[in-house]
C-alpha cells in the first residue's frame, strides 16, 4: 500500500484514498447521480404527456371550474344546484368524502378497539366469534363488501310500505328518514346557557378536586355542578321558549318531503367501511395490547387494581406507543377506500371528478386535482396522528 | 461493497429507463410528422393521393386489427351473445364494416367495453382506434374527445317508468327519484329539462350502466333515464318488461355515431365513407347478396363509381378499391343492419323513424361518391 513511513515527513503517513475508493464521495456521487436519473425519467415522462396532448388538439388547465356544471348531486352537504359552477360542485364531492371519512375514522376507532380487546377475552365464544369476523372482514374484498351491502339494503320494503318507528322515523329501501331538528329565534340564547352551564359544571369540579386534593370532602359540589350542568338548560328550554323543532318526513307521492334522510348509498359505504376497517384496526390493538409486558400486568394485579382498571390505567397507556403508526395506515386506508363510493352512487370526491372529467373533456387536469386533494387529506391526517403519536412515544431516558 | 452496489443500481435504473422509453404506444411513433397534426386544416391533400405511411391508417394497417371502444352492456347495440360469445349489435355491425375496409376481415377487431365515463378519455388517448359506443354528438365533445363520424342513429332521450306510478308527464315526476348514468349528455338533460320546467326530482348517478338499471328494477328510482333506444333495449333485460313504460316525451336531440381521435384527417376519412357507403348502397338497392352481381353487371354509373367497377376513388382514401364489395358483403347495407339488430325480427321492433332515407322522408343523405 504505502512505504515505511519515513520521520522527515510525517504527512506521508496518512495514505491519501482515490476517489473512486473513497466510501464518502462514492456515496454522494452515486445520490448525485440517482437525483439525476430520476429527474430524466420526470422530464421524459413530463414531455410525453405534452407532446401527446399537443398533438390531440387538448390544454391543460382549470378555467373550467368556473364554467357551470349543468348537473345534479343527489346528497349535498353544503347548499349545490346545478347553475354552480365545476368549482363547487368538486368541493360538494369533497365534502361528502369528509363526512364519510370522519364519521368512518371514529366509528372504526371505537369498533376497532371493542374487537380488539375482545379478541383477547378469556370467553370462549367471543374470542372465536371476534376471531371469524376479523377473518372474513380482512379476507374479502372492500368492493366486494360494499356491493353486497347496498343491495341488502335496497332489499327494505318501498317507499309505500316503509317501517315506521316511533317519533316519525321511517325506514324503506331508500333510506332512514328521520325528523330534522330545526333551528327556532330561542336557539341563541339557549346555546349561550348551554356553555355557560358546561362551564359552571367545570368549575366547580375543580374545585371539588382540589378540595379533594387537601383532604376535604368534595363530593357535594361536584354533585352541584352536575346538576347544573342539567338544570340550567332545562330551566332555559322552557323559560325561553323551545328552541328546536322538529321537522318530521311526510310521505308524499313518490318520496318522503322534509327532515333528513340517511341514504342507503351512504349508510352502505359507511357501514362497510367501518366494519372493513375496524377489523384490521382490531388486529392492531390487539398486537398493541400483547406487546405490553407481562411484568406489568404481574405488578397490577399485584398492587390489586381491577381487570378494567388495568386495562384503562396500565395497559392502554403503554399499548398506544405500539398502536398509534400502524393505526394512522389503517385512517389513511379508510380515507382513500371511500373512493369506491362510486361503485353504490354515492357522489363522493372521485364520483363528482369522474362526472367533472367527462363533461368537461379536462381528464388530465381533474385527474391531478382529485390525486392533490387526496394527498393533502392524508397528509393532514398523518400529521395529526404523528402530533399524538410524538405525546404518547416512549421516551428512552 | 459501495461500488459494486452503486454500479448494480444504476444497471438496473439504465435498463427501466430503456424499457420505459420503448413502451409508448406505435400510434406516438411518427414524431416530426405527427406534431404537424396540431394546425386545424393540415396540408394533407398532397399526402392522401396514396395510402399514408403515418396515421391511425397505416398503424391498424400494420398492427392488423382494429381496436373499437364499445358499450359492451347495450342489447342490440353491441354486447356479447349468451351461449356462442360473440360480439354482436348494431355499434359491432359498424366496427366490423371499418374492419372490413381497412383491413380486409370483418373478424379483426379487438372491442373493448367502456363506461360512459371512460370512453372520453380512451379516444382522447387514442387508446382505441375508433368509438362506436352510441355515442351523442355535441360540440363540447367535437372540440375534446374528438371528430364524429356521421350520425348512424338519430335518437332521443326518453324516461321509462314503472307502470303502477300512474305518471303520463315529465310534470307526474315531481318529487322522483331517477337513475341516471354518470358522465352522459343524459344527465345534464334530465337536469336542464327539469329546470326549465320547474319540476323537483332527486337524481341517483352511478358509474356503470348495470347498477343504473339493477337500483330502478330494486324499486331505488322511481324512473331511469336515457337515450329511448337504450331504455327499450334495457327493458327486454327487465324481469316484467311490460311492467315498465316509456313516458311519450322526447326530451333532447341524441345523434349517436362513431368518433374518431382529434388530429387524424385521413383515418377519419375512412370512417365517415365507410358509414356513407353503407347508406349510400341501401338508397341504390345494394345488398349483401347481390353486390358482386351489381358491380359486374351494373349500368348505373353511380353503382359502379361507388362499386370500384369504375374509377379509382378507393386510392384517395387509402384503400382498395373494391373496398365498398368487401363492406357491403360482410355486413350488408345500412337498412340490413338496422333489421338485423334492431329491426321487426329482434325483441326491440324500434321504428326506424328519422333513421330512413333521404329518398323516404328520414335523415340519412350521403354524399355523392366521386
Amino acid at each position: 500500500m504505502n512505504s515505511a513511513p519515513t520521520p522527515a515527513s510525517p504527512a506521508r503517513r496518512h495514505a491519501t484514498v482515490p476517489p473512486w475508493r473513497n466510501v464518502r464521495v462514492l456515496r454522494v456521487a452515486g445520490q448525485l447521480v440517482v437525483v439525476v436519473v430520476v429527474l430524466v425519467i420526470v422530464l421524459v415522462l413530463l414531455n410525453n404527456l405534452t407532446t401527446a396532448m399537443a398533438r390531440s388538439n387538448l390544454t391543460f388547465g382549470l378555467d373550467f371550474l368556473r364554467t357551470t356544471a349543468g348537473f345534479e348531486i343527489a346528497e349535498t352537504p353544503i347548499p349545490y344546484s346545478a347553475t354552480d359552477s365545476y368549482g363547487r360542485a368538486f368541493a360538494v364531492g369533497l365534502a361528502n368524502t369528509m363526512v364519510v371519512s370522519i364519521v368512518g375514522i371514529v366509528l372504526a376507532t371505537i369498533l376497532g378497539v371493542v374487537v380488539g380487546v375482545a379478541r383477547l377475552s378469556r370467553n370462549w365464544l367471543v374470542n372465536r366469534l371476534t376471531a371469524g369476523y376479523v377473518e372474513i372482514m380482512r379476507n374479502t374484498p372492500l368492493l366486494v363488501q360494499l356491493v353486497l351491502l347496498y343491495a341488502v339494503f335496497l332489499q327494505l320494503p318501498s317507499v309505500a310500505g316503509s317501517i315506521s318507528l316511533p317519533g316519525s322515523i321511517f325506514l324503506n329501501q331508500r333510506g332512514l328518514f328521520l325528523p330534522r331538528p330545526e333551528r327556532e329565534p330561542a336557539f341563541g340564547a339557549w346555546l349561550g346557557l348551554v356553555v355557560l352551564a358546561i362551564v359552571v359544571a367545570v368549575a366547580l369540579r375543580m374545585v371539588a378536586s382540589r378540595r379533594e386534593a387537601a383532604g376535604r370532602p368534595g363530593y357535594r359540589l361536584g354533585l352541584v355542578g352536575l346538576v347544573a350542568l342539567v338544570a340550567i338548560p332545562a330551566i332555559g328550554w322552557f323559560a325561553l321558549g323551545v328552541p328546536i323543532r322538529l321537522d318530521p318526513p311526510v310521505l308524499e307521492r313518490f318520496n318522503f318531503v322534509g327532515g333528513m334522510n340517511l341514504s342507503p348509498e351512504f349508510s352502505a359505504l359507511l357501514i362497510g367501511l367501518v366494519i372493513y376497517t375496524a377489523a384490521f384496526i382490531g388486529e392492531v390493538v390487539r398486537g398493541g395490547i400483547q406487546a405490553v409486558r407481562r411484568g406489568q400486568i404481574e405488578a397490577a394485579r399485584a398492587l390489586g387494581l381491577t381487570e378494567n382498571q388495568t386495562l384503562r390505567l396500565v395497559i392502554f397507556p403503554q399499548a398506544l406507543r405500539v398502536i398509534v403508526p400502524p393505526l394512522t395506515s389503517q385512517y389513511l386506508n379508510l380515507a382513500k377506500n371511500s373512493s369506491l363510493a362510486i361503485a353504490i352512487g354515492f357522489p363522493d370526491l372521485f364520483a363528482v371528478s369522474r362526472t367533472m372529467a367527462n363533461q368537461t373533456g379536462q381528464s388530465v387536469a381533474v385527474i391531478v386535482l382529485v390525486m392533490a386533494t387526496y394527498l393533502s387529506i392524508s397528509l393532514v391526517t398523518s400529521l395529526l396522528m404523528n402530533i399524538y403519536n410524538r405525546r404518547v412515544q416512549v421516551l428512552e431516558a | 461493497m459501495v461500488r459494486s452496489r452503486v454500479i448494480s443500481g444504476l444497471v438496473a435504473l439504465a435498463l427501466v429507463a430503456a424499457a420505459c422509453e420503448s413502451a409508448p404506444s406505435p400510434s406516438a411513433t411518427p414524431g416530426p410528422t405527427g406534431q404537424g397534426q396540431a394546425s386545424p386544416q393540415p396540408t394533407e391533400s398532397a399526402a392522401t393521393s396514396q395510402a399514408p405511411t403515418t396515421g391511425l391508417l397505416a398503424t391498424v394497417q400494420g398492427r392488423g386489427e382494429l381496436i373499437c371502444g364499445v358499450n359492451g352492456g347495450l342489447p342490440g347495440f353491441s354486447f356479447l351473445e349468451q351461449g356462442t360469445g360473440q360480439w354482436s349489435g348494431f355499434d359491432v355491425d359498424f366496427c366490423r364494416a371499418i374492419a372490413t375496409a381497412v383491413l380486409g376481415d370483418p373478424e379483426a377487431v379487438e372491442y373493448r367495453a367502456l363506461s360512459a365515463d371512460d370512453r372520453g378519455p380512451a379516444i382522447q388517448t387514442r387508446e382505441i382506434d375508433v368509438l362506436i359506443r352510441n355515442t351523442t354528438w355535441t360540440v363540447t365533445r367535437d372540440a375534446q374527445w374528438g371528430v364524429f363520424a356521421p350520425t348512424t342513429f338519430y335518437d332521443g332521450q326518453g324516461i321509462m317508468v314503472t307502470r303502477e306510478t300512474g305518471a303520463t308527464s315529465l310534470e307526474d315526476l315531481e318529487g322522483a327519484t331517477i337513475c341516471v348514468q354518470s358522465g352522459t349528455t343524459t344527465e345534464l338533460n334530465l337536469t336542464d329539462q327539469m329546470r326549465a320546467l320547474g319540476v323537483n326530482f332527486s337524481p341517483q348517478v352511478f358509474g356503470e350502466i348495470d347498477p343504473t338499471y339493477e337500483a330502478y328494477s330494486q324499486g331505488r328510482c322511481d324512473a331511469v333515464t336515457s337515450d329511448r333506444s337504450q331504455l327499450v333495449a334495457r327493458r327486454t333485460a327487465l324481469t316484467n318488461p311490460d311492467d315498465h313504460v316509456l313516458l311519450d316525451v322526447v326530451m333532447s336531440k341524441e345523434p349517436l355515431g362513431p368518433v374518431t381521435p382529434l388530429g387524424d384527417d385521413a383515418w377519419f376519412n375512412v370512417v365517415k365513407w365507410t358509414v356513407f357507403a353503407t347508406f349510400e348502397a341501401e338508397e341504390q338497392g345494394i345488398t349483401s347478396d347481390n353486390v358482386t352481381q351489381m358491380r359486374d353487371t351494373s349500368e348505373n354509373p353511380v353503382v359502379r363509381r361507388l362499386l370500384g367497377a369504375e374509377g379509382e376513388l378507393g386510392a384517395l382514401l387509402g384503400l382498395d378499391n373494391d373496398w365498398v364489395v368487401d363492406v357491403i358483403g360482410a355486413v350488408g347495407n345500412y337498412g340490413e343492419i338496422y333489421d338485423r339488430n334492431l329491426g321487426p325480427d329482434t325483441p326491440f321492433d324500434l321504428d326506424r323513424g328519422p333513421n330512413r332515407q333521404w329518398t323516404d322522408g328520414g335523415l340519412l343523405y350521403a354524399p355523392p361518391y366521386r
